[in-house]
């Protein structure tokens, strides 16, 4: 009745599914509800994105850990979470051997039918401390948008203004002597122009916003997009120091990722230019 | 040693009695229900655990160790009827210990007293608060013995209580709730959701049971088996048909169309999981599974 878990999947895909660092045991499922099948169809569905249609290239993939944990620490974009799609996928299309880069979802979406099912199968949990910390401990890859909604509902007049970042992915950091990856993801705002919230909309399904772009759709268009990775930061303590330790460490975090943001933009505007991206220059912080 | 178990009818409780039976323990149990074809040597009293001759079992013969098996579910009983077997009998057993001297109480309870939500962690530690109270109110007589069991750690330090919160238990037995669930051809799904179920097989429950009497376990633990798979898997792996249901109909379809009589808290349970950390367990007493998920599912199937 349904077509096999082979047949609608990509080779590359498959290929690279059995290279990836999970333990699938015998039913095709990892420890946290990962299932090889369904990660399958979603990167194959990503694979459709991240090559064709946002075109991404990935710089700085040498400071990604080859074994153990990581937080990958992105800035946030594009009105629809398209930047977390596109940093699994470059990390599965573009690592190698890949990695399995698990997300924190907004607690909302846990009540959606299929949405929540999915995104549990391809390993995003709800955003929520005792997942971050299992994971980490467990040496894997774990990626946060400290800004949170916030940072993905912004306006396209704030394009690439970090807004407030939250603490709590520093002490967890901490706690677990787990380094912090910065990246800066370039494209998305222009990819998802949001113009107007509809916050009738967003109350009506349980949203926190509703973006509405100049062509109205809630889609972002097919732009190229950049993702610079930066040389991974480690920092001392156990995660019990006071507000101001952890928020300068916030800020250190922050600062290196203004600058990935600043020199990423540059190369985006060049891209879009006509300059040619495809054999990435290595980026130095 | 000699070693007392409350609900000694029930499947698992007769196989920890037949196994601590073999390892040369002296065993007493307590049950409403017969038990006909019994060993001549484990002592039957049909009684029940709130009554006179209960306590007169504890008085007259003294166990060192009780075993407290004694509690039920939604698919046996009405829920006064629960809260008296499940809190005042547990309440009463502890009572016995504590005034007639034993030393070592193991009280068998579930995991899903930490209740399913959509905002709760993977996986529960013993920490994690009960949430079934609001998620399945079904349960509530089952948070309250399991909270009251837990009590008699720090009244009665003296006796060594361990508190035992099982996964489901699913194998050749084929009883409990978990095998109640998958009883009929049909297993009910909320449309849309697809959570992990956390099982264990009879044997291994049963082993994790007497690790704990072994170990003299105290404090409170979560005991599981081999890794959770999804409830598609499970209904899969133990040949059921699994038929998704739209939520707001769930309630109007349970006990209907072959699908097996549930309340409406167990929607919640269906679709959002419950899995248990049991690395407390597994430190403390050496415990590791001997059945995976394939083995237990084939095993309640041709069980």
């Amino acid at each position: 009745m349904w077509p096999r878990f082979e047949q609608v999947t990509s080779r590359d895909v498959l290929e690279r599914l059995e290279r990836l660092d999970l333990p699938f045991n015998q039913f095709g499922m990892d420890p946290y509800g990962v299932s090889k099948h369904h990660l399958g169809i979603f990167m194959t569905m990503l694979e459709v994105f991240y090559k064709h249609y946002f075109r991404v290239r990935s710089f700085g993939l040498e400071h990604i850990p080859r074994t153990g944990p990581g937080m990958l620490v992105s800035n946030h974009s594009g009105g629809v979470p398209a930047d977390g799609g596109m940093i699994i996928a470059s990390l599965f299309f573009s690592l190698d051997p890949p990695r399995a880069v698990h997300g924190m979802v907004e607690k909302f979406a846990q009540e959606w039918p299929f949405v929540s099912q999915w995104f549990n199968r391809v390993g995003q949990l709800p955003g929520l401390p005792e997942h971050a910390i299992r994971l980490l401990r467990d040496g894997r890859l774990l990626m946060v948008f400290p800004e949170g909604a916030r940072g993905l509902g912004k306006l396209y007049k704030d394009r690439y203004h970090l807004s407030h970042f939250g603490t709590g992915f520093m002490r967890i950091a901490l706690q677990t002597g787990t380094p912090i990856i910065p990246l800066a993801f370039i494209g998305g705002e222009e990819a998802m122009p949001t113009v107007f919230h509809a916050r009738r909309l967003a109350r009506l399904v349980g949203a926190p916003y509703w973006p509405v772009p100049p062509y109205l759709l809630p889609l972002p268009l097919p732009l190229g997009c950049e993702i610079h990775y930066g040389k991974p930061m480690h920092f001392e303590g156990n995660g019990d120091e006071s507000d101001d330790i952890i928020e300068g460490y916030v800020e250190q975090v922050k600062s290196v990722i203004n600058v990935l943001v600043a020199r990423g933009r540059v190369i985006h505007q060049q891209r879009r230019a006509g300059a040619v991206l495809d054999d990435p220059p290595a980026t130095e912080s | 040693m000699k070693i007392l178990i409350t609900g000694i009818n029930g499947a698992h409780a007769r196989m920890v009695a037949l196994r601590l039976l073999a390892q040369g323990h002296e065993i007493l149990g307590i049950d409403r229900r017969p038990w006909p074809d019994a060993p001549p040597n484990i002592h039957v009293f049909q009684t029940d655990v709130r009554k006179r001759p209960a306590a007169d079992v504890f008085r007259i013969h003294r166990p060192e160790v009780v075993i407290h098996m004694a509690t039920i579910t939604h698919y046996s009983a009405r829920a006064d009827e629960r809260l008296r077997i499940n809190l005042h009998g547990t309440r009463l057993v502890l009572d016995h210990c504590h005034e007639y001297g034993v030393k070592q109480v193991v009280f068998v309870g579930r995991h899903t007293i930490y209740g399913a939500a959509p905002d709760a962690p993977l996986y529960r530690t013993e920490d994690e608060p009960p949430l079934a109270v609001t998620t399945f109110p079904e349960l509530a007589d089952l948070v309250a013995a399991d909270l009251y069991a837990g009590s008699a750690l720090w009244r009665w330090p003296e006796i060594r209580t361990a508190v035992l919160r099982l996964v489901y238990i699913l194998g050749p037995a084929r009883r409990g709730t978990l095998a109640n669930f998958l009883e009929g051809k049909r297993a009910p799904m909320i449309l849309g959701f697809d959570p992990l179920y956390h099982f264990m097989h009879d044997e291994d429950a049963v082993e994790a049971i007497i690790r704990t009497v072994d170990h003299q376990l105290s404090g409170v633990f979560n005991v599981a088996g081999p890794p959770p798979v999804p409830l598609s898997v499970l209904t899969r792996g133990t040949g059921r048909q699994a038929i998704p249901i739209p939520e707001p109909l769930f309630r109007y379809t349970v006990g209907r169309f072959g699908l097996p009589f549930l309340p409406p808290g167990a929607a919640m349970h269906i679709k959002h999981p419950i899995v248990v950390d049991n690395t407390a367990f597994r430190t403390a007493t050496g415990f590791e599974y001997q059945y995976d998920a394939h083995e237990i599912m084939r095993g309640f199937r041709d069980g």
